[in-house]
Parts: C-alpha cells; structure tokens; sequence
C-alpha cells in the first residue's frame, strides 16, 4: 500500500470506466482531487458525472480502470467499505430517511461513517453538524415537514456527520430558489473556507466560478478539459458540449 | 433507564408472572391453549424482529423449527435435555447465517421463495435419509408435562424480548431501522446491510429451533411432514403481520386473539381454517396494514392528542 505523503492526491481516478451494456457512460476519465481542494464537475446532462460519483461511492462498481484514496485502491470495494475509509456523499435525487427525526438522520453519518461514534458523542457531534448546515432548532422535526433546501441540509450534514476525508456533492445547489441558493453557496463555501475536501458535481455557473479551484468537464463519458473554472469555461470545446446540449 | 422504559420492564414482568400462573388453574384446555399461545409469540415475535426492519416475508420458520424437532428426538438418546436447547439454538442460527448469506442480497421476492422451499428441502432429507434406516419416525420419551412446556416456552418468550430491547437500543438496531427507510443510505453511510441482515436473521432462525426443540417431547412421536409443517410458517407471518411489526408488543397482539379463533373455529368447522388464514390475510391487506398496533397507536394519538 502506498504511503500517503502531503504530495498524494486524496482521491484519484486512473481509467476509470463505467459501460451500461453497450451504451460508455463514463470513459476512460483520469483526475486527481488534493487534500484540501474543492473541485468540480462539469458537462452537460447524461455526460456522466453522476455515474461518476457512483463509481467513487461504490454504489456502481467500475467496468475497468482504477480508484484510489490516499493512494490506496478502493476499486472493488462495496459502497459500506469505501465510507468508513472516508468518503462521504448527497445524492442527486435527495435520499433522507423518512420514519426519522432530523438529529437521527444526521446521527446515522456520525453512527457508521469514517469516525464511528456512539451514544451522547454521536448525538453531541450530529447536532453540531446540524448547527453548521443551518438546522439549529429543528432537530426534532420529522424529515417529512421539512422544506426542500431543508432535506438537503439534512443530506449534507450526514455526510459531514462521518468526518469524510472527502466529500462528494450531487447538484447540492439544484432546484433552489435564488435566495436558497445563496444560501447554500455560502455554506458550501464555509466548508471549502475549513479546508475540507470536496468533488462537486454543479450546473450552477456562479457557483463554479466562486467555489471551485479546479474543474473537469465531461462530456459522452470522456474529459474534455480540465483546469480552473475561468479556463475551461472559456475553453472553446467546453463551449461546443455545452452548446451542442442546448440545440438537442 | 428512563422512565418509560421502568415502566414497561414491570408491567412485563406482572405480565409474565400471570402467564406464569396459568397452569395454576388447573384447567388442561387453557393450558394447552397456553403452550399454542406461547409457542406462537415466541415464533412471531422473533420473526416480527428481522421482518420488521428489513421487510423481507421469511417463510423459513419450520424450517427451523423441524431442525430444532429432530435435534430433541435425536439427540435425546445420547445427551441430556437441556445440553440439547442451546445446541439446537446453535444449529438454527448456523442454518439462519447460511440461509441469510446464500439469499440476503437477492431481493425480497426471491427470499420468500427460498425460505418457503428450504422448509420442505430439510424435510425432504430427513425423510430420504429414514427411508435409508427403514424408520418412518422417532419417539421422544421424557417425563416432561405440558406444564414444563409451557414455563419453558414463557422463559424464551422473556429472552426474545430481552434480545429484541437489547437489539432496540444497540448500533445493529439503530443499523437495521436505517436500513428499512433506505438501504441505499444504509450502504453510504457506513452500514454493511447484509451483515447486518444476516446477524439479525440468526434470531429468528435460533430462536425457532429452540422452540422445535421444546415442543417435541410434547408430540412424543416425530415425523417430518409434522415437524416441518409448511402451515407454520404461514401462520406465524399472518400473526406477526395481524400484531404489527413496528412494535416489539405487536406479535402478542396478533397471536392472542388469532389462536383464540383459530380453536374456536377448528372446534366446530374443522374445515374451515384454511379460510381464516386466507380472511386474516386479506384483512391484513386491506384494513390494517400496520396491525392492531398500528389501529392501537392512531387511537392513543387522536385521544392523547399525539403525545408520543
Ligand atoms: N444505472 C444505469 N443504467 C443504465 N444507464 C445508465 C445508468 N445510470 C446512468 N446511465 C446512463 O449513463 C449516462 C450518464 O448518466 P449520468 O451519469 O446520470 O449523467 P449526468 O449526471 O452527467 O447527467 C446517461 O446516458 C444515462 O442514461
Ligand atoms: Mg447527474
């Protein structure tokens, strides 16, 4: 096993390659996230960006290629595995548990995740983790009552809940209102600002442009570019995906 | 131990040393109707544990329960009554574990078809193997009474409930209830969710044996289209299901008054059973789909004002 040294990469994809029977929804896709480093990822919709992040979370084995965290494979581990070793995720299509309270949705990061805690520890971090995504006060609510940007708070600080060593978001910011999404930028850059790290899947440009340190874009499964967001933005084949998207 | 919980450790123990009191009257039709009660609670209320969280339907009970038979009317040649519990507790676990880990990560519906077919493929080879020996069946001959009987099978029915509490307040339980709102979540915050379901699975799988095992001396002679009677494990889901899984309560609830009907209408239209398994499923279905517990809870909320 490698020997994880400030210069190792948190995560790295090499290969990886994902193939729904005929149809390659992610090919070939090499990058590497730093410790510390918010980066995104970009392209139009079905580029494959949330197979992607399948891959990564384990909930979709890749087809070929390489996954490491630290330097370690975690490639064909099941998605169990690969959360205790540090990466925690939201889900595009918001996943809370239904029968339970907001603090119990958050304990269940702090509960199994990478540092596994238990009884008033995991209780008093959850609802730390509450209070740092903006869920103070309702703690006790059935999830059901919640609003929308509410159920993602909920997501997200589950997934804080774990102290992942790196932090995958789905389209964290999709189907705000625009207040909520400013809102939601500034947490998220809160998070960036406590020098975690994270791999946003995001559609939202103004987001990308203040979040993101580095960017790849996807586009039919391959990276077509990578960089800071002002450079691939900028970059004239990122334009034609983009916009080959539009006229479809 | 909070309040609450206080309470309801004392209001189970007077429950308990009432039942226990039972063969005290003296009549041997309640207490028969004692050991059927009993042996179903423990039965339901074991399975209610693993199919409540999980909502998997194990159809696996007489599997279990004819192991744990024929581990009394074998092993009681050659070993001491009570060494043979625990052994075939052991037995119905070990089966359970390998059951959970051949079928717990297919979906629900071939879990139910497996566990239905596992009961009459044991039986199938206990009846190949007699065939083998030239027996039809083996005599179990102990001096123990239906009053044994009963107070053992009370005694199991405690731990059951001790190991559901137990299970409640545990990371496996906390595990398990994530895992029945969404399994998806389960697996990405952490949880291995088929260990768990096997770990879980193990109880009622041990638990079933143990009663097969103490009621076998009370059928005195063994065969296996008795031991392994499909009818069980049919039963003790319509039961289960009829109390209410989300509770560990909920079983009772659904087996008391069940057994009741069930002699009741076997004693004068002994042909009819059939169809009250098939009305109690159908009420199930349609009426109470969270069982007496769920009817009980949505009462106590509208009277109580939802003071839960
Ligand atoms: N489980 C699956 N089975 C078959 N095809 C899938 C599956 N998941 C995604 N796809 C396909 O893979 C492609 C990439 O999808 P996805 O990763 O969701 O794109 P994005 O998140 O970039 O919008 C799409 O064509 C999609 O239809
Ligand atoms: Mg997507």
């Amino acid at each position: 096993m490698a020997v994880p040294s400030s210069s190792t990469p948190v995560l790295s994809l090499r290969g990886a390659t994902k193939r729904f029977g005929g149809l390659v929804a992610v090919n070939n896709l090499d990058f590497d996230v730093m410790e510390h480093q918010v980066m995104g990822l970009i392209g139009p919709n079905g580029s494959g960006k949330s197979t992607t992040l399948n891959l990564i979370s384990g909930a979709l084995r890749p087809s070929a290629g390489s996954i490491l965290l630290r330097g370690a494979p975690i490639t064909h581990l099941r998605a169990h595995a690969i959360a205790r070793r540090g990466v925690a995720r939201t889900f595009q299509l918001v996943r809370v548990l239904p029968s339970m309270t907001v603090l119990e949705n958050i304990r269940a990061g702090a509960v199994f995740g990478h540092r596994r805690r238990w009884g008033h520890e995991a209780d008093a971090f959850a609802t730390q983790m509450a209070e740092k995504v903006g869920l103070a006060g309702k703690l006790a609510m059935r999830v059901s009552q919640l609003t929308y940007i509410d159920t993602k708070r909920v997501e997200l600080a589950r997934a804080l809940a774990s102290e992942p060593r790196v932090l995958l978001l789905d389209e964290w910011l999709a189907g705000l209102n625009p207040t909520e999404l400013g809102e939601g930028i500034a947490l998220v850059r809160r998070l960036r600002d406590e020098g975690r790290t994270i791999l946003l899947v995001e559609h939202v440009m103004d987001a990308i442009r203040s979040l993101c340190d580095a960017c790849v874009v996807m586009a039919a499964g391959a990276k077509i570019a990578e960089g800071t967001p002002d450079e691939v933005l900028s970059d004239p084949e990122v334009i034609r995906a983009y916009l080959g998207e539009e006229d479809a | 131990m909070t309040g609450q919980e206080l309470r309801a450790l004392i209001l189970s123990t007077l429950a308990l040393a009432a039942a226990a009191a039972l063969p005290a009257l003296g009549s041997s039709y309640w207490l028969t109707m004692g050991v059927t009660i009993a042996m179903y609670t423990v039965l339901a209320t074991s399975w209610a544990l693993f199919s409540g969280p999980t909502h998997y339907i194990s159809l696996a009970t007489a599997a279990f329960f004819g192991v744990g038979t024929y581990t009394t009317a074998i092993g009681i040649e050659l070993l001491p009554y009570w060494t043979l519990l625990p052994i075939a507790a052991a037995l119905g676990a070990v089966m359970a574990a390998l059951v959970g880990f051949a079928t717990l990560r297919l979906s629900g519906v071939y879990f139910v078809i497996f566990t239905l077919g596992l009961a009459e493929f044991v039986r199938q080879i206990i009846t190949w193997v007699q065939n083998l020996t030239g027996q039809k069946g083996l005599y179990v001959l102990t001096d123990l009474t239906e009053k044994h009987i009963y107070w053992q099978l009370l005694g199991l029915a405690a731990l059951v409930y001790l190991a559901g509490w137990l299970i409640a307040r545990s990371r496996l339980g906390f595990a398990l209830r994530i895992i029945g709102d969404d399994e998806e979540v389960a697996r990405h915050v952490g949880i291995d969710t088929a260990l768990a379901k096997i770990v879980l699975f193990m109880v009622p799988g041990a638990v079933a044996a143990v009663a097969g095992a103490m009621l076998a001396p009370r059928y005195i002679y063994i065969e296996p289209s008795l031991a392994f009677t499909p009818m069980l494990s049919f039963q003790v889901v319509i039961m289960a299901l009829l109390g209410g899984t989300g509770r560990l309560w909920g079983a009772v609830v659904g087996v008391i008054p069940f057994t009741l009907l069930w002699e009741a209408i076997s004693a004068s239209f002994p042909n009819q059973t059939t169809l009250l398994l098939g009305v109690a499923f159908l009420v199930i279905v349609y009426l109470l789909p969270r069982g007496f517990v769920g009817l009980l809870e949505d009462a106590r909320r509208r009277l109580g004002g939802g003071g839960w």
